[in-house]
């Protein structure tokens, strides 16, 4: 069947098979490969992106289920060529990464998380149980849960 | 996956019409269970039916004494409605304990509790609430819609379309999380309704169940203390690897009594 998806504001479509993942479609057919498969079981969080401004694990939806939405990916998140996105900044100020494999996901967890929380602080503990749904083998989490303190902060310019 | 034929259901008759069309079809609601089983090749159906699209199966109501939610209504939102969170707190409270927040933003209370996982969350708000399931043919009463593990009073090709919860004096829910998965080792779902005392139990047995013994004590005293003695014997519980039967009955007491103590 074919598809169309608007990805980082930018219009695609493709030809996909009912059971065709939306993150396979996402990697192998349009060629972004920011996002990451894990765990491929729903628990990692590495393929996570963000499908109509929510977070969700595209290891776990159809592409088809996809089929005319509007979808952002890490690539989408800031210019190729330019600045780092200030959530992006964080991570790298904080040592928020390691191997980086888990890095995407947490970015767009991240991000919605922000976005869930507009206008309140995020502390520790509320940033800890959104992450819930997204794993790191390497830090320890301490790092990514500073990165994620600093960059909700400098998205709200108090950085 | 085995190969299927996707379909997306533009409305409810659509919906039943390709259900009906089909060799071995199924719905699809959010697909956090279906997708997984899918990918394990446990289910082999030749048609998924996509929910998705149909319009008028979202959105929160209230309505005098009730709380009504649309089928295809996900976690996140039931957690995060400011109408839930006024009318009955312990509701929107279980909902932002399933899973994760990217499980919210797709997990719907109609495919919750048309799947029946012994340990989902919603099949004991909706017990312990005495909430009514309405489907595209009937209205059931929570009571009697979850029938046993994995098993409900939907027929086949019938639809959720809508749990109406009436709004009760108090009400709290407590669960044992699995540290994985978060689902519910044990979870206890505990109301004070204007028909009296509800306690519903999930992730212990085969399917959410009540405690009548619980239900009594607690109508003579309601305090954690009243249901002290009260235990449910181990027989007919679930073990496996994440908790033994014996230990689960251990913890619907304790899950029991955290959840009196948030009411009261």
């Amino acid at each position: 069947m074919q598809i169309s998806v608007k990805i980082n504001g930018k219009q695609e479509s493709g030809e996909v098979e009912s059971r065709t993942l939306l993150v396979e479609f996402i990697r192998y057919q349009l060629g972004l490969t920011g996002t990451h498969v894990g765990c491929d079981t729903s628990q990692c969080g590495a393929c996570t992106i963000h499908m109509n401004g929510k977070s969700v694990k595209a290891c776990t939806l159809l592409a088809a289920q996809a089929d005319g939405q509007d979808i952002q990916t890490i690539e989408g998140v800031a210019p190729a060529d330019g600045p780092l996105h200030p959530m992006q900044e964080a991570f790298r100020d904080n040592h928020g990464l390691q191997c980086g494999f888990c890095t995407p996901g947490m970015i767009m967890s991240a991000l919605a998380m922000v976005d869930r929380h507009k206008g309140e602080e995020l502390d520790e503990q509320t940033i800890r149980e959104e992450l819930e749904g997204n794993l790191c083998r390497c830090t320890g989490y301490h790092g990514i849960v500073k990165a994620i303190a600093a960059g909700a902060k400098a998205m709200q310019g108090g950085a | 996956m085995y190969a299927f034929e996707y379909k997306k259901a533009a409305s409810l008759d659509d919906a039943k019409q390709a259900f009906d069309s089909a060799d071995d079809g199924t719905y699809m609601a959010g697909g956090m269970t279906l997708i997984p089983t899918l990918k394990q090749r446990l289910a082999s159906p030749s048609d998924v039916i996509d929910l998705g699209s149909i319009a008028d199966l979202g959105g929160i109501t209230v309505d005098g004494d009730t709380v009504t939610i649309g089928a295809m209504t996900c976690h996140a939102d039931v957690a995060a409605s400011a109408e839930v969170k006024k009318a009955i707190p312990a509701l929107a409270h279980l909902a932002s304990l399933i899973g994760d927040p990217q499980v919210r933003n797709r997990g719907t209370i109609g495919g919750s509790i048309a799947n029946n996982d012994p340990a989902a969350d919603y099949p004991g708000a909706l017990v312990g609430l005495g909430a009514t399931v309405h489907t595209t043919t009937k209205t059931v009463s929570a009571d009697e819609f979850f029938t046993g593990m994995f098993e409900t009073a939907l027929d086949e090709g019938e639809l959720v379309t809508k749990v109406s919860f009436p709004i009760p004096e108090s009400a709290a829910y407590q669960k044992f999380p699995n540290p994985a998965s978060r689902y519910a080792v044990v979870g206890a779902f505990v109301a004070k309704t204007k028909d009296g005392i509800r306690v519903a139990i999930t992730g212990a047995g085969p399917t959410v169940f009540r405690v009548p013994e619980m239900e009594l004590a607690l109508t003579a005293s309601f305090t954690p203390e009243a249901i002290a003695d009260n235990t449910v014997p181990a027989d007919n519980l679930n073990g496996d690897l994440h908790a033994t039967a014996e230990y689960r009955a251990h913890l619907i007491g304790v899950m029991a009594k955290r959840a009196v103590a948030d009411c009261a």
